[in-house]
């Protein structure tokens, strides 16, 4: 007996039968739908986790999720734009704040490096060690000497590449210079314990880290600070309208205090652009990729149908209407599109989690990744979205596109299909 | 659904009325008149053969009483029913109600077995599942294709194709049953089978056999002969 229970499962019982007929057909289609979609889905992995990248680049490059600090530090990042009473600031916030994140007090000011040959502009950064991990890319540990202890009076820690820049090696003194919160010229020598990798090389030149109450004494701030950054344990992940009411209820709490909490994005307002073009791009790509593909499947569907055409008769002669060989027709399609994008999806998952499972090396690319602030290693990184919108486009363009050989189909009478053949 | 459709009058016995019908094909600038003024009425229960040459309108006129096709001009009404007042949807429930086919070509289902292809029919009724399967075992055992249940149609003969043609257009108890040339790809032996099959059920079920045909052994089978010729009745002939 035919399988499935009423109309619906003899449809589809019917459909997946007819797909087998012509096995070479349907496994060419199939083919189609398969690398249609799992390229798809594994160049838009590969495409978000180059993103992601830059994300992370960018949030761990001392931005941070969210950061407190002088509405005008953004124009003017200097002393004089500081958190006077951070305690108080951090102790009025931190309760509002879900468990496991990570806050990093610092100051940041611009400042001159000298050695006795070099003299560099880089950013001088005052921390206090403990806070960073988890926090931004200092947190991690150094590529050569060790990290500043808490406190430590005179040691620095700075990027490789500024090290080579300068010609300096660890355990070299250096000095360095700023203005303090009188515009006065201050200065003091500290000796290099370290040196860190960041992912740009650009990063690696433009920070130097001591201690934040030694750049404090030296800048006669007591225990002001230029910002205070917020990193949640989530992540970047389930950001979006989460992160934007956390940072409205942070705002609400400090309104008194003339200071202002921002999201990362509204500090990196451009990636935060790209972020929101992002989606539309992809879902362009897979409309375009779909086209390529759609061609294909109406072809094959029309050629099977053509050769049918004396069964779609017979059915209409012995009482079926047209619409429910419109609909049998579209359930082979159906069947057709979901068994590939199954297969589709195993071979993208394998392909990323397996194949991919250690990203792509793009060390080769190293001033172009350095252009566009992308990691030197892209790690391929699934998003449902993504793995949704692949799916849904070839899906829904394909019942869509679907649509034309099986209204042909049921256009068929039955004289002229006897007529024909 | 049947039901759905639009009656006239009362045809009493008369099963099928076909009133002046005239049914014209075009083939670019060629036309051809396929019937000219065609009048029948054919009777609940009778063995009629169409009989005429090639192109004397017999299947043309087979087609329009089974409201495959519908006339230029004139009237054809199947139980009382009048296709020219019923849409393309309300025809086909009508066929799928009150007309079995069988086609010179057997047109099985060929993803299908026999036992599904003539399941397939009583699927489209919603007949329930029993039933289907008692009725389904039944007809084919009554055609001789006891063991050939769960052969696909490239697996059985033409006779054998056939008998499951017939066993789909009777298993769901139509008033009638259009037969077009039934036997034209069989040998005479299978055909003759076939032939005193469908008598059978002609005078078992009561059910209205018409055939389109040009083959002698049909018409000699047959109880009543309708002569075609040019699209036109040139004899009508009932044996006693």
């Amino acid at each position: 007996m035919i399988s499935g229970t009423g109309a619906k499962g003899m449809d589809l019982s019917i459909a997946w039968r007819n797909l087998w007929r012509n096995p070479r057909r349907t496994l060419i289609i199939l083919t189609a739908v398969v690398i249609g979609i799992s390229s798809m889905v594994v160049l838009s992995a590969l495409s978000r986790g180059m993103v992601d990248g830059m994300v992370d680049n960018a949030i761990s490059n001392l931005v941070g999720h969210i950061r407190i600090q002088d509405p005008e530090y953004r124009v003017d990042p200097s002393i004089i734009r500081r958190i006077s009473q951070p305690e108080q600031l951090i102790s009025d916030v931190s309760r509002m704040l879900p468990s496991g994140t990570r806050i990093a007090r610092r100051i940041k000011v611009d400042g001159m490096l000298s050695t006795s040959r070099e003299h560099v502009g880089v950013v001088i950064v005052g921390i206090n060690p403990e806070d960073e991990p988890g926090v931004s890319f200092i947190g991690r540990p150094v590529h050569s000497g060790r990290m500043i202890s808490p406190g430590e009076s005179n040691g620095l820690v700075m990027g490789q590449a500024l090290l080579e820049r300068i010609g300096a090696e660890v355990g070299r003194k250096v000095v360095l210079a700023s203005q303090n919160s009188e515009w006065e010229n201050v200065s003091r020598s500290f000796r290099i314990r370290g040196t860190y990798r960041a992912e740009l090389a650009q990063t690696e030149k433009m920070y130097v880290f001591v201690s934040l109450p030694v750049l404090q004494e030296m800048l006669e701030v007591g225990n002001g600070v230029t910002e205070i950054t917020v990193n949640l344990e989530r992540g970047r992940s389930g950001d979006g309208d989460d992160m934007t009411g956390l940072v409205s209820e942070l705002n609400a709490k400090i309104r008194g205090s003339g200071y202002v909490a921002e999201d990362w994005r509204q500090m990196l307002p451009s990636i935060s652009a790209y972020l929101e073009m992002f989606n539309g791009y992809m879902l362009i790509w897979f409309v375009v990729v779909f086209i390529a593909m759609g061609f294909g499947i109406v072809n094959t569907m029309l050629m099977a149908v053509y050769e049918r055409m004396r069964e779609f008769g017979l059915q209409r002669a012995i009482g079926m209407r047209s619409s429910r060989i419109v609909r049998m027709v579209m359930a082979e399609i159906l069947l057709l599109l979901l068994f590939g994008s199954l297969v589709a999806n195993g071979c993208a998952l394998f392909f990323i989690n397996i194949v991919l499972a250690s990203g792509i090396d793009l060390s080769v690319f190293t001033e172009s990744t350095k252009m566009w602030g992308m990691s030197r290693i892209i790690m391929p990184s699934l998003s449902a979205w993504d793995l949704y919108a692949a799916n849904g486009v070839v899906l829904v363009l394909g019942l869509l596109v679907g649509l034309y050989p099986a209204l042909r189909a049921g256009r068929f009478t039955p004289v002229e299909t006897m007529r024909h053949l | 659904m049947v039901g759905n459709c639009s009656c006239q009058g009362y045809y009493g016995d008369r099963i099928v009325e076909v009133e002046r019908v005239s049914k014209i094909y075009q083939q670019g600038k060629v036309v051809f008149k396929a019937l000219d003024g065609v009048s029948l009425s054919i009777e609940r229960g009778e063995f009629t053969a169409l009989a005429g040459p090639s192109g004397s309108g017999k299947t043309t006129l087979l087609n329009l009483i089974g409201g495959l096709d519908l006339p230029d001009s004139g009237k054809v009404v199947l139980g009382g029913n009048d296709y020219s007042r019923m849409g393309d949807g309300e025809r086909a429930d009508l066929r799928l109600e009150k007309i079995g086919f069988v086609f010179q070509s057997y047109n099985l289902i060929p993803v299908l077995t026999a036992a599904e292809n003539v399941e397939y029919i009583l699927r489209l009724q919603n007949v329930e599942k029993t039933e289907r399967i008692s009725r389904v075992r039944s007809i084919l055992d009554e055609v001789g294709l006891q063991d050939k249940h769960n052969s696909r149609p490239d697996e059985l003969s033409g006779g054998q194709q056939q008998r499951v043609a017939v066993a789909r257009a009777i298993v769901s108890n139509p008033d009638v049953v259009l037969a077009d040339e039934p036997t034209a790809n069989l040998d005479s032996k299978t055909g003759e089978k076939l032939l005193e099959m469908m008598k059978v059920m002609n005078e078992e079920r009561q059910a209205t056999f018409i055939f389109a045909t040009h083959d002698n052994m049909v018409m000699d089978f047959a109880k009543r002969i309708v002569s075609l010729h040019d699209g036109r009745v040139a004899g009508d002939r009932k044996k006693k």
